[in-house]
């Protein structure tokens, strides 16, 4: 093994999403970084459905913005359709999504990270990490090159063992049309790892000069296109629609007529699958009373012909797959231009981390993305981020950056794999946020901007921007809490027009707001100062007046549950010699390992009383520590 | 969360006489001694003083008894968070009142040991003491879960399981068409929530009408016996005593006024309470004595007014009227041996009523099946169906369950977002599963996977 004359502060290994965002960090806040990949043409690849965002996931691109990554500012840059969604609904549920140009996504990245100070990037499969005794010191690979490192963040996706399955033929492979990783994991596992296998599936790219658009419904993104990014002033992208279509009858018969050469159901795949993203021969197995599926044909970039179907991910053989999509109403003439095919990978149970995803056996080792068990290249990038930061922090000689529930979406994400671990693949959701309605993306910069600009990550001239706009948010409170209603002519009218004539004089214009009937935009119709207002400082100001009282609601369950979650459990706490816990708590603490007594009282099983004689352990054990 | 609250339990043992101490710990005592504690010459609590005045209810205000109070300000106390302390009169049914409104200001009721388990976390006493007091929470739990007990929880949890998941589903249909809208799921079926719902509200009810007749069947009840001098109320309790050979106490009250009894009526302990006789009087110290009466009548579960037949309804009786005010009453028509000449106020028409001869005891068993029947509603004794909540710790969390639907209900029929509907949703299902220690969200997701095909 030749040894890399240089030793780098983070080698990043995999240059997926988490990988891209990870390395970033780490460089960014002035660390010597090494980005390692399997092959530096497939940057920030988006491998299966190109799309940024949606429920939760959106939550997150922005989040990963106000900390200071990139993803958000990659995506305004080269969206092809941007919209939001569930806009009948209240702010905390809203959500952006938006449809990439797959290939200009890719390079603005490379691109991105080509131009960062203190980065390289080197193609290479590492096979190994490199230590001395019990310490990590870098990284082997198969090229026969050592490159030694401080610590190293590990994103390595669908590539270690990547087993691709297209009926009941199958062949290793990281993505189709790249190689898998071999020898990783399998160290992993002898250092302790508990290494699992998970399957995940893409449909079949189709050609889209074959498709006939015009019987399908088309579906245009909103006009002007929102960004993602807090920085971002508008989007120049062009823009373009996607195509509603939808299954039949027929295409079920054909579906099921194929079964018994599904990978799936002839057992040959033994990973677990995604629940909320089946294949279309499983929702046609698991819901035979439905006779239509719906798809959405996604453009894969305005200069190819290439178009996903979303939804139609499928693993059944290409004999199949053909008339399947041919069944399709607008796509009788269908052209398949890459076969759907189902992956297979192996993953490392998440429990095994530390909240700053630091595992708990290899000190300087953090793991990210799909390799604790995620899906979606927003809750890989989101972890990338995290990874980086806190391994550059590591190298500072500082104190992990770890997001509580209570800030972010990433925090419940981190928390729930660290916690819980899984055995499928972990996909955010609104409804695993307890604290949904604080944790929205509008006030994703509220949250975090600051924590972004402390470790480094944010520059001066956007934090200044931040600051500027927290003030003119709390002056406009201010206002309009002071502010009272004089019953002048002007007033008068307005409160009338709007059934509103029991409003007295004196009532404020925050209390007038509390009322259903009135938006921030109302005022402006009898309010002078209210129409010099910029709309980001009004949306904060309208949301936080109509949500007001379960804000407070979910503030003070915040609050309550404070000292729990800053209680922290020693790793050596030996759950079997403590009195009063029974024998299930004992055997899931032992396994889970928890940091925390809130992540404690967070495992299923553990009861409240568990969590009281926790306490008391917890102080007896510095006690006995004292006494020695 | 299991440590920040504020706490509240009787801290005198059950059961004994004289002076009993209502302990309340954490950064709310004083709040809540400012709502229950009236300073009988005004002011404020000053840390480790006795203040002399009375116990009442926060909403109503209704007095309770008089009561010493002391507030022990952090770190100065035992738990070495804020501690208030009531002593008052004894007499369980006192102190439980003084506890429920400390309950209803926010205080929740207190696990066993729990005032010594955070005397511990906040470096009170040490390891020793704690282990001690472990072993004894250990014991107790172990000694308390008899098989007949533990049989009635596991019929409890098979209707609160049911509960449980009825409200899962109702949330996951929400959920769903939060987190998927793109998803061809179709719309929230308003219309199913607020059925499911009220199912589940309906339930809760009977389980809590239940945990009321658990904890008549374990306490008893408590059972005043008014009327004006001579209408026969000693007789009555003489008459009510005399049939029964298993009187279990005789407690002086503690006012000379108040006479108890414990009598047990077919397996229903029932404490008699025989005040001073109720009339119009100029003399102070007997009047005092017939306000006492008075306050008592509100202690009770039941009132037992008796009517002395052969006279007209007079002004006595309508002052005693008067003062039952909300009460269970039934009104006891004495004397049907000698002519009657009584006519009732309409108010007492409407009340159950037996009529009966103290002196003969004619009737006094029809008496006795009526107090039965008013408490124990249908549900014999020796059921093995009869599922109670015995732990006010449940009794808690149905309460704490059931004003989360409320508001979910009201704010569904007002045409709130669902993303805060579903606050209270979760809120609901939280409290339900503080009852059988069961709170998994992910229950939501599997329910979401298995209903709808999800997934683009």
């Amino acid at each position: 093994m030749h040894c890399y004359e240089t030793e780098y502060d983070v080698i990043v290994v995999g240059a997926g999403h988490a990988g891209c965002e990870a390395a970033l960090a780490a460089a960014r806040m002035g660390c010597f970084t090494l980005l390692l990949t399997i092959n530096l043409d497939a940057i920030a690849l988006m491998s299966c459905n190109p799309a940024i965002g949606g429920l939760a996931k959106g939550h997150l691109v922005k989040e990963i913005d106000a900390l200071g990554g990139e993803m958000a500012k990659n995506i305004d840059a080269t969206g092809i359709q941007f919209r939001i969604l569930n806009t009948r609904k209240g702010p905390a549920v809203r959500a952006s999504r938006a449809q990439a140009d797959k290939q200009l996504y890719r390079l603005r990245m490379k691109r991105v990270l080509e131009r960062q100070d203190n980065l390289l990037l080197k193609q290479g499969e590492v096979t190994g990490l490199y230590r001395e005794g019990d310490e990590l010191r870098g990284v082997d690979t198969r090229s026969g090159i050592r490159f030694l490192g401080k610590t190293v963040v590990l994103t390595t996706g669908t590539f270690m063992r990547g087993l691709i399955h297209i009926g009941l033929t199958n062949y290793p492979g990281g993505r189709a049309g790249d190689l898998p990783s071999v020898g990783l994991s399998d160290q992993l596992k002898e250092l302790g790892f508990l290494v699992g296998r998970l399957k995940t599936g893409t449909p079949a790219r189709l050609d889209g000069r074959t498709i006939d658009f015009a019987r399908l419904e088309a579906q245009y993104g909103d006009d002007p296109p929102q960004p993602f990014s807090f920085s971002t002033e508008r989007i120049t992208m062009p823009q373009v629609p996607c195509h509603i279509a939808y299954t039949n009858p027929r295409s079920h018969d054909i579906i099921r007529s194929g079964l018994d050469r599904s990978p799936l159901y002839a057992g040959v795949i033994e990973g677990v699958g995604p629940r909320y993203c089946p294949s279309i021969e499983d929702k046609v197995v698991r819901f035979p009373d439905k006779d239509r599926h719906q798809t959405f044909i996604e453009p894969e970039g305005l200069d190819t012909v290439e178009v996903y179907p979303s939804g139609m991910s499928t693993s059944l053989p290409i004999d199949i797959q053909i008339p399947f999509y041919r069944s399709i109403e607008g796509l009788e003439r269908v052209e398949i231009m890459r076969p759907a095919y189902a992956i297979e990978y192996d993953y490392v149970d998440p429990i095994q981390l530390h909240a700053s995803l630091e595992t708990k056996l290899i000190r300087n080792l953090y793991h990210a993305g799909q390799i604790n068990g995620t899906s979606g290249y927003e809750e890989a990038a989101a972890q990338g981020l995290m990874a980086g930061i806190n391994a550059a922090l590591r190298v500072r000689g500082r104190k992990p950056l770890v997001l509580e529930r209570s800030d972010a979406y990433i925090g419940v994400m981190i928390d729930d794999l660290v916690t819980l671990g899984t055995k499928e693949p972990y996909r955010m959701f609104t409804s695993r946020a307890e604290y949904r309605l604080l944790l929205r993306e509008d006030n994703a910069d509220l949250r975090l901007r600051e924590k972004g600009y402390d470790i480094g990550l944010v520059a001066d001239r956007e934090f200044c921007r931040f600051l500027q706009k927290r003030e003119q948010i709390a002056a406009e409170f201010e206002r309009i809490r002071t502010r009272r209603l004089q019953m002048d002519a002007a007033e008068q009218e307005f409160l009338s027009m709007h059934s509103l004539a029991d409003m007295q004089k004196g009532t404020t214009f925050e209390q007038l707001l509390r009322r259903p009937e009135i938006t921030y935009a109302g005022l402006t119709e009898f309010d002078d100062v209210s129409r010099e207002t910029p709309p980001e400082v009004r949306e904060q100001v309208e949301i936080q007046v109509k949500y007001r009282g379960y804000i407070e609601r979910q503030l003070e369950q915040v609050e309550r549950s404070r000292k729990l979650e800053s209680t922290q459990l020693p790793a050596e706490l030996n759950y079997y010699s403590i009195n009063g816990l029974t024998t299930e708590v004992r055997e899931k603490l032992a396994r889970n390992r928890p940091d925390t007594l809130g992540q404690a009282s967070r495992i299923p099983g553990v009861t409240p009383a568990a969590i009281s004689v926790l306490a008391i352990a917890l102080k007896s054990h510095t006690w006995e520590k004292q006494g020695q | 969360m299991y440590i920040e609250d504020t706490i509240a339990a009787i801290s005198t043992p059950q059961g004994e006489g004289g002076i009993g101490i209502v302990r309340i710990s954490g950064s709310q005592a004083e709040a809540i001694g400012h709502r229950l504690f009236r300073f009988r010459k005004g002011g404020a609590f000053v840390s480790h003083f006795l203040h002399y005045g009375t116990v009442a209810e926060p909403t109503g205000g209704a007095v309770i008894d008089e009561a010493m109070a002391v507030l022990m300000r952090a770190p100065h106390s035992y738990t070495r968070e804020d501690v208030l302390e009531l002593h008052c009169h004894g007499g369980m049914l006192v102190m439980e009142r003084i506890l429920a409104s400390a309950l209803a200001c926010g205080a929740r009721l207190a696990e066993p040991g729990e005032f010594t388990r955070r005397a511990f976390i906040n470096g009170r006493i040490d390891l020793m003491q704690a282990e001690a007091v472990m072993d004894v929470i250990t014991a107790k739990t172990e000694a308390a879960l008899t098989l007949a007990q533990r049989q009635r929880e596991g019929a409890l949890s098979v209707r609160i399981d049911a509960i449980r998941q009825s409200l899962t589903r109702s949330l996951a249909f929400i959920e769903a068409s939060i987190d998927f809208p793109e998803d061809d799921i179709g719309e929230t079926d308003t219309a199913a929530l607020r059925s499911g719902v009220t199912g589940a509200l309906d339930e809760i009810g009977t389980l809590l009408a239940g945990f009321d007749e658990g904890r008549i069947l374990r306490e008893g009840i408590s059972v005043l016996i008014v009327g004006k001098p001579n209408a026969g109320k000693s007789s009555l309790l003489n008459c009510l005593l005399r049939d029964n050979r298993a009187i279990v106490t005789h407690i002086p009250g503690t006012t000379r006024d108040i006479i108890e009894e414990t009598v047990n009526l077919g397996g229903l302990a029932v404490r008699l309470l025989d005040t001073a006789g109720i009339r119009h009087t100029d003399d102070v110290v007997e009047r005092e004595g017939i306000m006492r009466a008075l306050d008592k009548i509100q202690l009770a579960d039941l009132a037992l007014f008796v009517l002395d037949s052969s006279q007209p309804f007079g002004d006595e009786d309508r002052m005693i009227l008067d003062a039952l005010g909300e009460i269970t009453t039934i009104a006891v028509l004495n004397k049907i041996d000698l002519p009657r000449r009584i006519e009732f106020p309409s108010k007492v028409a409407q009340m159950p009523h037996a009529a009966l001869s103290a002196r003969s005891g004619a009737g006094v068993d029809g008496l006795r099946d009526l107090i039965r029947a008013t408490f124990l509603h249908g549900s014999a004794l020796d059921s093995r169906e009869f599922v109670a909540l015995s732990r006010a710790r449940h009794r808690d969390a149905l309460v704490s369950t059931r004003s989360s639907l409320r508001q979910f209900l009201s704010g569904l029929g007002e045409g709130r977002e669902l993303e805060t509907l579903a606050i209270d949703l979760r809120d609901a299902l939280f409290a339900v599963g503080q009852v059988t220690g069961v709170t998994a969200t992910d229950d939501v997701l599997d329910v979401i996977f298995s209903s709808f095909c999800i997934g683009k």
